[in-house]
């Protein structure tokens, strides 16, 4: 039952990473149709920032905010400089666009900090902190992290005049253009954002992980999966579809375990990850395509 | 985009072949090594052009072709391996194997459009390492470790090299897989192929069975690629699964990208190119340090990153496109 409850903890700790990459995921879908491949290297990126802050000496939340900044500036800047130009393009061209961002951000941060797996500090207290037994002192303050960006986005969305202005930007752009709003940096805004949720949940998940180039490739396929599971156009439905798929992928490892240690017989485990990602994105795609919450499309012919 | 012209297609052809023969008289230039590394470029050539069958002719976005290559060349390294098939068998069996496999993928991609099959392949290419590595499988295919094989022997006591034997065999493989290719472009299938991509609607409503083509191309893009993953088992007589990693098919799509989509003469260039790239990358590298003064490890990756999106921008039609437009240009001017 200890063992239960734990992986479900863990779970919960793996969901929130989730959720923050699917919300960013979802904040540049419904505002572009676009589906960000390069969302989970740009979050590794912005982790080296914060570790080279660091090792210059910043405290870990001064590095954490410093990061969470500049990658804003920086995916304000990749949407003017490189997706502005793309509006009208075809979806290969995107999507090709997409994978270019990916393998520089990838082999900049191999060739600025090597590809070499780094550690990387947890700030929260190791003692009288988290539940003993049950869930670790960094797991809790992931998720308490998480639901207090979760939280914020929320607020910002909901009540504050430039939130509804992204909202418009996003349903209507013609509609919204007519009353003033300037659809074209509230797109850049929501990239922007979507970089920032997105360090966060790679800041936190660094320690966890390990900082290497490659942290994030497997995060971002869960974070699909996600955003999928929620409905790809629903910001809440991505949150709670990133604790679903948490929760998922740990119960599916316990199961085999358990399965493995009464029958013998292996067949799922901690190995098969990513192929348990991967027929979860196709199974929805295929079978439920809108999502638990999501709206369900129709097309014209 | 026209036909290569076929008398420059011949010339081509007839220097691929003879060249290699030129090595008693120019040991340096014509060395085996070099020969190795052409070699490669056909193999890539073939997997760009498996590639361009599906996303350049069909119209099907596919981010996860790296998966089909490493069916074929597993199908190839497993069945020397444990059979003694003889490597020229494995060839066929790969494409058998991933058409299997690539028919089968299409079938749940039927359902799926632009981005979001960009989105399943994409899965596909990242997962692919660790399903190579699924414990059940491990007898077979050697888990974490790979497989370790034999390279191709000269046949009736030619008097070839190893790795000129290797060029002609794979020289060979590509020739008819892209007369194939031609053909199967230049007939109804084909033309049926091309409409889909161009608008799906009306090639329905003129009769095509878009699902059946839609698959069937899915099937035949998949045995392509996979053919060029048996080959490279071959070649390279060594298969593990961390080579299929995601990077494998960012570099398909770099060279779909930069040859043409929707090109079998761009397929060849873009396959040159990246392993051209990929090969060069440490000298590039070298030069950025030493003569440029900059302390920056500079890896292919970004080059083809940059090369990916500044493409997109000035030469959506890839370099043969690009080439053929600016040659227009001038015979007009």
């Amino acid at each position: 039952m200890e063992q239960f409850l734990q992986q479900l903890a863990s779970g919960l700790a793996n969901g929130a990473i989730y959720a923050c990459v699917a919300l960013a995921l979802v904040m540049i879908y419904v505002s572009t149709d676009h589906l960000n491949f390069a969302q989970g290297e740009m979050a590794m990126f912005s982790t080296y920032l914060s570790w080279q802050l660091m090792s210059w000496g910043a405290s870990f939340w001064v590095a954490f905010f410093v990061a969470v900044v500049l990658s804003f500036v920086l995916g304000v800047i990749i949407e003017r400089a490189i997706l502005r130009p793309l509006h009208n393009a075809p979806v290969l061209s995107v999507v090709v666009v997409f994978i270019g961002l990916l393998a520089i951000c990838n082999s900049m941060a191999g060739a600025i900090w090597s590809y070499l797996i780094k550690e990387f500090p947890s700030p929260f207290p190791k003692a009288s902190f988290g539940i003993a037994g049950v869930i670790g002192p960094h797991q809790l303050g992931v998720v308490l992290v998480t639901l207090i960006v979760l939280g914020f986005l929320f607020v910002f969305f909901r009540y504050t005049p430039l939130g509804l202005a992204m909202r418009a930007a996003a349903q209507n752009p013609q509609m919204a253009r007519l009353v003033g709003v300037r659809v074209d940096w509230m797109l850049a805004l929501g990239w922007g954002l979507a970089a920032a949720v997105g360090a966060v949940a790679g800041i936190m998940v660094a320690h966890i992980v390990y900082l290497d180039p490659n942290m994030m490739g497997g995060i971002l396929l869960y974070a699909f999966a996600s955003a999928l599971v929620g409905g790809i156009g629903n910001p809440g439905g991505a949150v709670i579809g990133g604790f679903i798929v948490g929760v998922l992928e740990n119960m599916v490892a316990y199961a085999g375990n358990q399965i493995e240690k009464a029958t013998g017989v292996y067949i799922v485990g901690n190995g098969e990850k990513l192929t348990v990602a991967l027929i979860i994105v196709i199974f929805v795609l295929t079978v439920k395509p809108a999502g638990l919450f999501g709206r369900v499309a129709v097309k014209r012919v | 985009m026209p036909a290569f012209p076929k008398k420059w297609l011949l010339v081509v052809i007839a220097l691929a072949v003879l060249v290699p023969l030129l090595h008693p008289l120019f040991p340096d230039t014509v060395s085996d090594y070099r020969l190795f590394l052409v070699s490669t470029m056909i193999i890539a050539a073939i997997a760009v052009l498996g590639l361009n069958l599906l996303t350049g002719f069909n119209g099907q976005i596919s981010l996860g072709h790296g998966a089909f290559y490493a069916v074929g060349a597993y199908t190839a390294a497993v069945l020397m391996d444990h059979l003694d098939v003889p490597y020229w068998a494995t060839v066929p069996a790969a494409a058998v194997v991933c058409f299997i496999v690539g028919y089968l993928f299409g079938l749940p991609a039927l359902k799926l459009e632009g981005h979001y099959l960009a989105l399943a392949t994409f899965a596909l290419a990242l997962a692919v390492p660790q399903i190579l590595k699924y414990k059940w499988l491990e007898g077979l295919t050697g888990g974490v470790q790979g497989i370790v094989l034999n390279k191709p022997e000269v046949p009736f006591g030619l008097p070839l090299s190893e790795d000129q034997w290797l060029y002609y065999y794979c020289l060979i493989v590509m020739l008819v897989l892209f007369w194939a290719a031609n053909n199967m472009l230049n007939s109804r299938s084909g033309r049926a192929m091309m409409a889909i991509r161009d608008y799906k609607i009306a090639a329905d409503t003129m009769g095509i069975d878009t699902a059946l083509y839609k698959t069937v191309t899915f099937g035949i893009s998949a045995a392509y690629t996979g053919i060029a993953g048996a080959l490279s088992a071959s070649a390279i007589a060594f298969v593990a699964p961390d080579s299929f990693n995601i990077f494998l098919s960012i570099k398909f799509l770099i060279g779909l990208v930069v040859g043409g989509v929707g090109s079998l003469v761009g397929s060849v260039v873009g396959g040159i190119f990246y392993v051209l790239v990929d090969n060069s990358a440490q000298a590039i590298s070298l030069f950025v340090k030493n003569d440029l003064g900059l302390q920056f490890d500079l890896s292919a990756y970004t080059i083809f990153g940059i090369l990916l999106i500044v493409l997109m921008y000035l030469m959506p039609m890839g370099i043969v496109g690009g080439a053929y437009l600016a040659l227009r240009r001038l015979r007009r001017g």
